[in-house]
């Protein structure tokens, strides 16, 4: 049980710290660019030179965000979807034609994206073709497969997969309940789904399996999976939850494991793109480095400025953002 | 009291002037900042800055009980509207005429990320005087409306005679003699009789007596607190005192005799209210009352109650909205009030008997 940090190994005297002026929604590496996604209107670029760039995206909240690394794709309340790149350049993707939020956007391979609002999921394909789908309820989430133009579709009593190119009907995955967020394991074997619950829901894509993770005291906002794909850090508990995914099974019949106990509750994480390693945010602000292989610990960021609601590593590993509920953000040079 | 951000419900059948209330409530010259959530029906122009427009969705909890449902619709929207923190201070949620408040209201206590950032403040209710009864007699939402409420606005009170009007009250008061109730002409209420409630705060549950309308409704108030939207929490427990139990201490049945008001039973809904001066044990209280919500939830639609537990210095409080519990110890009993317990149920069908039987059998030995 750790508490006070002082005694751990720290790494604030890497930090830059940037002046969001906004609560943070999320963050995201545009090369060696980072994107600070803010609560209102603009998109914060700071480049590794330091210079900043606030970006003016949307006009009103801005609800969701995803990156392929090179853009950064965003939604909003005033009915857009956006993408802004690393030089500040920002163009329309979309517009919903009835105004409605976008709550969720997500990228896919070879540039393909997807947005939602309300019942309907968008697809937009490579080549730039754009097909929607209506689902059961208003979407919760939207993950795409690692390979090919498949897209998962969070809802209410189960996800929907969808292949916006095929003909055939989309297949719908059924577990009661509200599915308020979704990601596919890196070898696209699993679909795990986060619930209105304090519980995770898993299916094997192959034979539709399902996979109850449970013994969260909160709702899990964060899930990520380990730079070698086998395992996914969430958010959820006072401790780093990893479900095992290796082999055929995942995680059918084992336990998590739990790392780094505090008594503040884990709501964001970002695993390493290259080690095990996994950067953890709390409640209460403080950010950590935790290394997977033994637990051991890096203060990443001491508590303040509101929930941890937004981490990221750049591609190679070197830098990590953050930002907080209440407008603190900085980058960690490691 | 805390920096959550109150929410008031408007409820309502089809046309009692939800709507009316609603750009009442904005255009008065209140300094309040309003983000406000319509339904997909909403016809009428709103002039405010933040207004959303929900399409109301009912989820059930994946836990087992069936009358654990939220406002899907709602927790995303809230979970927006947080974004723009520090362009509203409040919220106002409109629902369809055929809504059920239920789902909204545990929206509040079973959603940890709404509840962290909001409170529900109240369950208002606007009921057309004219057609109120027979909206009673053929929809269940209407009941329901009305069940629910903290607050009741008997409006276009214009429209009928003192007589129905009476009447109108008497059939609302069978279902929910607890709520506020208010007469209204174009849903014309004072704005702090109907925003700043804390209606769902465990500190302001101070007696659970019946709520008479007074024929001079509005001359005085009783209640001290119409201007308290800034909630002074420390000063609310003070207005509980005598002489405003002065008031309420008169027999329900007395009053209602003394001023003439013909009494209905509804088949439906009806409240229950007990009370017993015997010390209750708290281990069988807890067990008894979960139990009871645990089967019988999907019938109680609120409960509430002040309980003095032996051996116990303070005033133990809770309420529910079907079950779903809250309940906290409230203030040390003062020596010039009487030590005893009351409870108090709204509910569908209520298994009055197993009720009373279970609630005498808490008496600590």
């Amino acid at each position: 049980m750790t508490d006070t940090r002082s005694d751990a190994p720290s790494l604030t005297e890497r930090t830059r710290t940037v002046a969001a002026g906004a609560p943070v929604v999320a963050a995201a590496f545009l090369r060696d660019t980072a994107a600070f996604v803010l609560g209102e209107n603009a998109v914060l670029l700071v480049a590794d030179s330091g210079e900043e760039q606030r970006v003016p995206a949307h006009s009103g909240a801005i609800l969701c965000a995803a990156s392929d690394g090179a853009r950064v794709i965003t939604g909003g309340d005033d009915g857009r979807v956006m993408s802004t790149d690393a030089r500040g350049a920002s163009n329309l993707i979309a517009a919903d034609a009835k105004n409605r939020w976008i709550d969720h956007v997500a990228v896919g391979p070879s540039g393909a994206l997807a947005w939602s609002a309300g019942k309907d999921a968008f697809v937009r394909s490579p080549k730039g073709e754009e097909r929607s789908l209506a689902v059961i309820s208003t979407v919760g989430g939207l993950a795409f497969a690692p390979k090919g133009l498949r897209l998962a579709i969070a809802h209410y009593n189960g996800v929907t997969l969808w292949f916006p190119n095929a003909q055939a009907a989309a297949e719908m995955l059924e577990w009661r309940g509200y599915h308020a967020g979704v990601t596919i394991s890196p070898n696209g074997r699993f679909l795990v789904s986060a619930m209105q619950e304090p519980a995770l829901h898993g299916w094997r894509l192959a034979d539709g399996k399902h996979m109850r993770m449970t013994g969260y005291v909160a709702k899990v906002h964060a899930m990520d999976w380990s730079a070698d794909g086998e395992e996914l850090a969430t958010s959820g508990a006072d401790q780093l939850v990893l479900w095992p995914f290796r082999g055929k099974d995942g995680p059918m019949g084992k336990g998590p494991r739990l790392l780094a106990p505090t008594n503040q509750r884990v709501c964001a994480v970002a695993c390493h793109p290259k080690q095990a390693v996994a950067a953890t945010g709390y409640e209460n602000g403080l950010a950590l480095l935790i290394r997977l292989d033994d637990g051991a610990e890096l203060v990443a960021k001491h508590p303040g400025g509101g929930a941890v609601t937004a981490l990221a590593w750049n591609r190679t590993g070197t830098r990590l953002a953050f930002g907080t509920e209440e407008g603190e953000a900085g980058l960690i040079m490691l | 009291m805390s920096d959550k951000i109150p929410v008031t419900v408007l409820t309502g059948y089809l046309g009692a002037g939800k709507t009316t209330l609603l750009n009442r409530i904005l255009s008065e010259p209140h300094g309040h900042k309003f983000a406000v959530i319509v339904n997909e029906f909403g016809e009428i122009g709103i002039d405010s800055d933040l207004v959303v427009n929900a399409d109301e969705e009912v989820f059930e909890m994946n836990n087992g009980c069936v009358c654990c449902t939220v406002r899907g619709d709602l927790i995303r929207i809230i979970d927006g509207l947080m974004r723009r923190k520090g362009k509203f201070d409040a919220i106002i949620v409109e629902t369809t005429g055929l809504a059920d408040p239920a789902p909204v209201a545990q929206t509040f206590f079973v959603d940890a990320d709404v509840g962290r950032r909001t409170r529900l403040d109240a369950v208002v209710t606007v009921a057309d005087a004219r057609w109120l009864r027979d909206r009673l007699g053929d929809s269940p939402e209407a009941k329901n409306q009305i069940a629910f409420a903290d607050v009741i606005l008997i409006n276009k009170t214009d429209l009928v005679s003192e007589a129905e009007l009476l009447d109108v009250e008497a059939h609302v008061r069978a279902i929910n003699p607890y709520a506020d109730f208010h007469r209204t002409e174009r849903c014309a209420v004072p704005i702090g009789r109907v925003l700043g409630r804390n209606a769902f705060d465990l500190d302001r549950i101070l007696d659970l007596e019946p709520k008479f309308l007074d024929a001079d409704e509005g001359a005085h108030d009783h209640d001290h607190d119409h201007n308290d939207h800034h909630h002074e929490r420390n000063h609310d427990h003070e207005h509980d005192h005598p002489h405003d139990n002065g008031r309420r201490e008169r027999a329900p049945e007395h009053r209602a005799a003394s001023r003439g008001l013909p009494h209905y039973h509804d088949e439906d809904v009806q409240a229950l209210a007990l009370r017993t001066d015997t010390s209750l044990d708290p281990d069988r209280f807890f067990a008894w009352i979960q139990k009871l919500v645990a089967e019988e939830g999907p019938k109680i639609l609120r409960s509430k109650g002040i309980l003095s537990f032996k051996d116990d210095p303070d005033r133990f409080v809770f309420q529910g909205v079907h079950m779903i519990l809250d309940g906290d110890h409230q203030r040390p009993w003062r020596e010039d009030e009487r030590r005893e317990s009351r409870i108090v149920f709204i509910g569908r069908e209520l298994p009055e008997e197993a009720i009373r039987q279970g609630f005498a059998d808490c008496a600590a030995p």
